[in-house]
This record gives structure tokens, C-alpha cells and sequence, in this order.
């Protein structure tokens, strides 16, 4: 990525390691669109996914509930996967701190650096302008299969499993 | 080991893309000669077919021993992604189709191969892409031939066959100014004597045929993506990032970010027009490429001394290689070809046409054919081969004039290359 945020691989392998709900706001229900493409690939590694989008409140998106805002999802959220513009990142991070999240997770794009400050400050870890998916597949061995140098280089066999 | 570091470059000219294989722990990257891969289920299936996830469906799109190369030779460029197509050609070909729309014009050197030129301007413009061919030497050249349908600029940084070298950075500023992406064909570089995207280039493409795989075994091309192009600024790419008619309205960009040039290259145009590289081929240039670093030095080594014998003969009228300090490229050759100006040049033998024809066919060590980057020297003569379909005019603008011979100096004992030319010019 070619942005001054650094995140290192061990960072990222953890915060994969150490979820297993993820909240995403914004996803959308329309498959063609990259929230769903990020929630389909998810879901297939084994994490629970909630939906959060208030237009959508009510529908099922791949087996799941839509919920309007994060205060409503039912689940204890380990990442809050922000698929928002980024002011609206700002409120959706002050909520995720409210639920007692771990992960802030901007997308592509998405980047608040206030907002990253206060939710760093109440003791959580942010991660912007990256993709949850692209970065998954890059630590755990799939991105390279279509051409991407994901900048890992070992003599260790693979663990498919994370 | 794993953690995102600077590997260096002969490092990652034996590892990147190509750990031990996760199931059977075989150290070399297996040859996946396969055209197809089972699907988990129909949900599987699916998600694979919609991009939504990672994986293989058939070998024109993906396969695991080409996207090893792939992953290698981004991480030599320097770039983000990479995808590889039988030649490199067609590398070529898949950049242009991925960036232009028909009625779209591109500005192109006019020093580069024969076969470039003869691609751009018929081929290309039977598929309504006008390519404008231009003088290199002068980078405003290329400002004076744009026009609000100019979508990229292509150039040669070390040019086919006349030893011309560009001024990457001035034409780069160019093409950042009018928004569009600078295309270099780095392939008689090759990535360890020049890097373009540290230049301000946006797209590399290859003929891995040549110092890549190296050994004269393999067709190939591989087209690189920096990673750093923004491709929705100006409206200029709506098919990368805007909707994609050909991928069910998918937006490349914006779904696979610095990354979505090389993913739309792939789902369309590769898959549509099918000129991918098989797996032997990868292998065999995943193989070549290990050794990258040590070839390309002996090349330049061997191609300096064989330039400085050719420059002190007698039956030579003029030598071509930026290298030398004679050559009106040296100074650019010293900026973006710190390392070597290459192993490919060209020199005047005096006599004109039948010189050069008879020169070729005397040589006893040196091989005449088509090729170059390989480990054997080899020489041709342009004007009555890779170059006879051009115009006069044409020839002369490429470096492939009457009296032009061209050599791609290999890996021998530089002596034996030398009294091979030297017998072959004959004395006096």
C-alpha cells in the first residue's frame, strides 16, 4: 500500500487469530459490491460476520441479520470493519468503543486519524486503509495465487490454518 | 523468516513467490501441468467465478506454478501485481486492452522493436486504438503528441535494437501531468540493471524469453502494476474504475485497489482472449530468474568488452552501445543503467547491406536467429529480418538501418566471442 501507516505482519496475523465476530458496517446485500465480497470470503474462513447497515435493517445477508447500528448486534463484536466513508468512520468508531470492540478495521480508502487516536487511547487497535480480505489472503498464502507480491518470504512450510 | 522485510534482490530472485509447498513440502515450485481444479461445492464455485475469493478455476486464468513467477517478478520490479501471458506480445496486448476503449490513441517511442511498432501500428489500429509513434530522445516529444484521447505512453528504457536510452524520468513527469500511465518495456534491462517504477513509470511489461528465462527455452511476457497509479482521477478509466460491463458491473479499482489493474488485465482480457503462459514455461523462467543477478553481470561484462573490441576494428564504421563512453546515451545509460547498459547492441559494419548479411552468415560461434537474453551470443541482421516489414524511414528511426548488425552477447569467454567476430569481419 502506498500510504505512511505501517502495520506489521505479526500485528495483523494476530488480530486475525485472536476473532472471531466480526461486525461490518455498511455491508451491503447487493453480491456484486466489495463489502460482499469481504463478507462472503470471511465467513468461508470461519468468522462470524454481522451484517450492519441501517437501509438494510431487517433482511439476511449470506444466513445473517442486518442489524441498524452496532448497539444492536446481539454478538460480542472482535472487530468493527468499517466499509464507510471516512468522516463517517469517526461516529462508527466512538460506537465500537462504546460495545467494547477490539479491532477498529477501516477499509480501502477509509481513514480517520482522530478518530483512530480516541479509539487507540480507549485501548483498542485500529487498522486503516487496508482490507481485511486482501491482507488474510496475503498472510495466509491465497493472494499470490493471482499475481500479487504479498512480500512474504520463507523456507517453512505453509499453515493453511491461521 | 516471514515477516514483511527488505529481503534483497538475489534473495528474492530465488524465494519470492515460492515457498515450500504447503501440502507434500516439495522445495521447488511443483509444474501444476493441469488445466482445471476441483471446486469444494457449488457455494465454492460461485464465490471463485465472482472474484469473491481466492482460488484456481482453469489454468487460462490462473495456475499455481505461473502465479509463482508472477509473484516473482512483481517483487523484482518492485511492483504490486503481475500477470503473466504466453509472450511477450501479448503482454502487450493485455495492457492495451485493459487500458484503451477503440477510438483511443496511445504515444509510443518509435526506438523499439520491430515487432512492436509493426503491432501498434497495424494490428492495433485494426482494433481502433491509434498508437503515435514519436522521437524518445526528445521527452517533450511525447507532451506535442497528446491529445484529450491519449490514454498511455509506451517506451523501450534500454530500446530494441539501437541502444537508445530514455530519459524514464522526464517522459514519467509527462505522463503523471496528463494523467495517464507510462508503460515501459523493461525487458533488455531486465529489473537488476533498471527498476522503471523507481522512475515514475505505472505499468512494466516483459518478454520473459529473453534475460528473464534466459536460456532461449521458453516464450513468455509478464505486464507488472506498480500499485501507485490512481486510476479513478479524471474519469479517464471508467472500465477499471467504474462499473465493468464484461465482469457483471464489477469496479476493479475499487474492489481490488492497487491491485485492480492487474485483476481486470486477468478476469477480461486474459480470460477472454486467452494468450496465457503454461506451466512449464513458468517453471522453466522461475528457474532461470534464480540466477538473474549473476548472468545479467557477466552479460555486461562480456557485451563492454565485445563493444571495445567491435569500436577498434577496422571493417567497423560505428558502435552502438550506451555503455561505451562514445555513445550519446552514455550519461542516461550511467543515470538508469548503473549496472550495465545490457548485452544487446548494435554496430555499423562497413560496406552496407551485403556486409551485414555476410557478416551473420560467417559467424561460427555467435548464432544468427530471432532471439536475444539468451546464455549464447547471438546476431542478426535487422533490416533483412525482424525489421524488413518496416518502411525505410521506419528502419532508420528504430536503429535497423542497411549496414545495422545487432548482437546479444551471452555467456561465453569473451575471447572466443571476439575471435568469432573478428574471423567473421575478415582482416583488412
Amino acid at each position: 500500500m502506498t500510504d505512511d501507516l505501517e502495520y506489521s505482519d505479526a500485528e495483523l496475523r494476530r488480530i486475525f487469530r485472536d476473532s472471531r465476530v466480526v461486525a461490518m458496517v455498511g455491508a451491503s446485500p447487493k453480491w456484486v459490491r466489495p463489502s460482499h465480497f469481504v463478507f462472503r470470503y470471511l465467513q468461508q474462513k470461519g468468522f462470524r460476520v454481522i451484517p450492519v447497515n441501517p437501509q438494510n435493517a431487517g433482511e439476511k445477508v449470506l444466513g445473517e441479520t442486518v442489524r441498524a447500528s452496532l448497539r444492536e448486534v446481539p454478538e460480542k463484536v472482535d472487530v468493527v470493519d468499517v466499509f464507510r466513508n471516512s468522516a463517517a468512520a469517526g461516529p462508527i468508531t466512538d460506537e465500537a468503543i462504546a460495545i467494547g470492540a477490539r479491532v477498529v478495521w477501516m477499509q480501502l480508502t477509509v481513514r480517520n486519524d482522530e478518530a483512530a487516536a480516541r479509539a487507540r487511547a480507549a485501548g483498542l487497535e485500529v487498522v486503516m486503509n487496508r482490507c481485511m480480505k486482501i491482507e488474510y489472503g496475503r498472510l495466509f498464502g491465497e493472494l499470490g495465487w493471482c499475481g500479487v507480491d504479498t512480500g512474504v518470504i520463507s523456507s517453512k512450510r505453509l499453515r493453511v490454518n491461521r | 523468516m516471514s515477516e514483511r522485510a527488505s529481503f534483497g534482490f538475489e534473495t528474492r530472485a530465488i524465494h519470492a513467490g515460492a515457498r515450500p509447498d504447503p501440502v507434500t513440502g516439495s522445495r521447488n515450485v511443483p509444474i501444476h501441468q493441469t488445466t482445471s481444479y476441483v471446486f469444494d461445492d457449488a457455494e465454492q464455485a460461485a464465490a471463485l467465478f465472482n472474484l469473491a475469493t481466492f482460488g484456481f478455476i482453469y489454468s487460462r486464468i490462473t495456475n499455481p506454478t505461473v502465479a509463482a513467477l508472477e509473484e516473482r517478478v512483481a517483487s523484482l520490479e518492485g511492483g504490486r501485481a503481475a500477470v503473466a501471458a504466453a509472450s511477450g506480445h501479448a503482454a502487450q496486448f493485455l495492457a492495451f486492452f485493459t487500458l484503451l476503449e477503440p477510438g483511443d490513441e496511445f504515444v509510443a517511442s518509435r526506438a523499439l522493436y520491430g515487432g512492436s511498432i509493426t503491432q501498434f501500428t497495424h494490428s492495433f489500429a485494426r482494433l481502433g486504438w491509434k498508437g503515435r509513434l514519436v522521437d524518445p530522445q526528445d521527452p517533450e516529444s511525447f507532451r506535442r503528441a497528446l491529445t484529450p484521447r491519449t490514454k498511455a505512453i509506451f517506451l523501450e528504457n534500454l530500446a530494441n535494437p539501437g541502444g537508445v536510452v530514455v530519459d524514464l524520468e522526464a517522459v514519467a513527469a509527462v505522463a503523471r501531468e496528463a494523467g495517464i500511465p507510462l508503460i515501459v518495456d523493461n525487458t533488455l534491462a531486465s529489473p537488476w540493471l533498471c527498476r522503471p517504477f523507481e522512475w515514475g513509470a505505472d505499468l512494466v511489461v516483459h518478454s520473459t524469453t529473453k534475460f528473464l528465462s534466459g536460456h532461449g527455452t521458453s516464450m513468455g511476457g509478464v505486464l507488472v502494476e506498480s500499485g501507485k497509479f490512481d486510476w479513478s482521477k479524471g474519469g479517464k478509466f471508467p472500465s477499471l474504475a467504474g462499473p465493468e460491463p464484461a465482469y457483471h458491473g464489477l469496479n476493479f479499482y475499487e474492489t481490488f485497489g492497487d491491485f485492480g489493474f492487474t485483476m481486470k488485465a486477468r478476469a477480461v482480457a486474459l480470460r477472454d482472449f486467452g494468450p496465457s503462459m503454461a506451466p512449464m514455461n513458468a517453471f522453466l523462467t522461475i528457474t532461470g530468474i534464480e540466477t538473474l543477478p549473476l548472468r545479467m553481470e557477466r552479460h555486461v561484462r562480456n557485451a563492454l568488452e565485445v563493444a571495445r573490441f567491435l569500436e577498434s576494428h577496422p571493417r567497423v564504421a560505428w558502435v552502438s552501445y550506451a555503455g561505451l563512453e562514445s555513445s550519446p546515451w552514455h550519461a542516461l545509460a550511467k543515470k538508469y543503467l548503473p549496472r550495465g547498459a545490457g548485452s544487446v547492441f548494435t554496430f555499423g559494419v562497413k560496406g552496407g547491406y551485403a556486409a551485414g548479411v555476410k557478416l551473420v552468415e560467417s559467424c561460427e560461434l555467435f548464432s544468427h536467429l530471432a532471439n536475444v537474453g539468451d546464455t549464447r551470443s547471438l546476431v542478426i541482421h535487422p533490416a533483412s529480418t525482424t525489421h524488413r516489414q518496416l518502411s525505410d524511414e521506419q528502419r532508420a528511426a528504430a536503429g535497423a538501418g542497411p549496414d545495422v548488425v545487432r548482437l546479444s552477447v551471452g555467456l561465453e569467454s569473451a575471447a572466443d566471442l571476439i575471435r568469432d567476430l573478428d574471423q567473421a569481419l575478415g582482416s583488412g
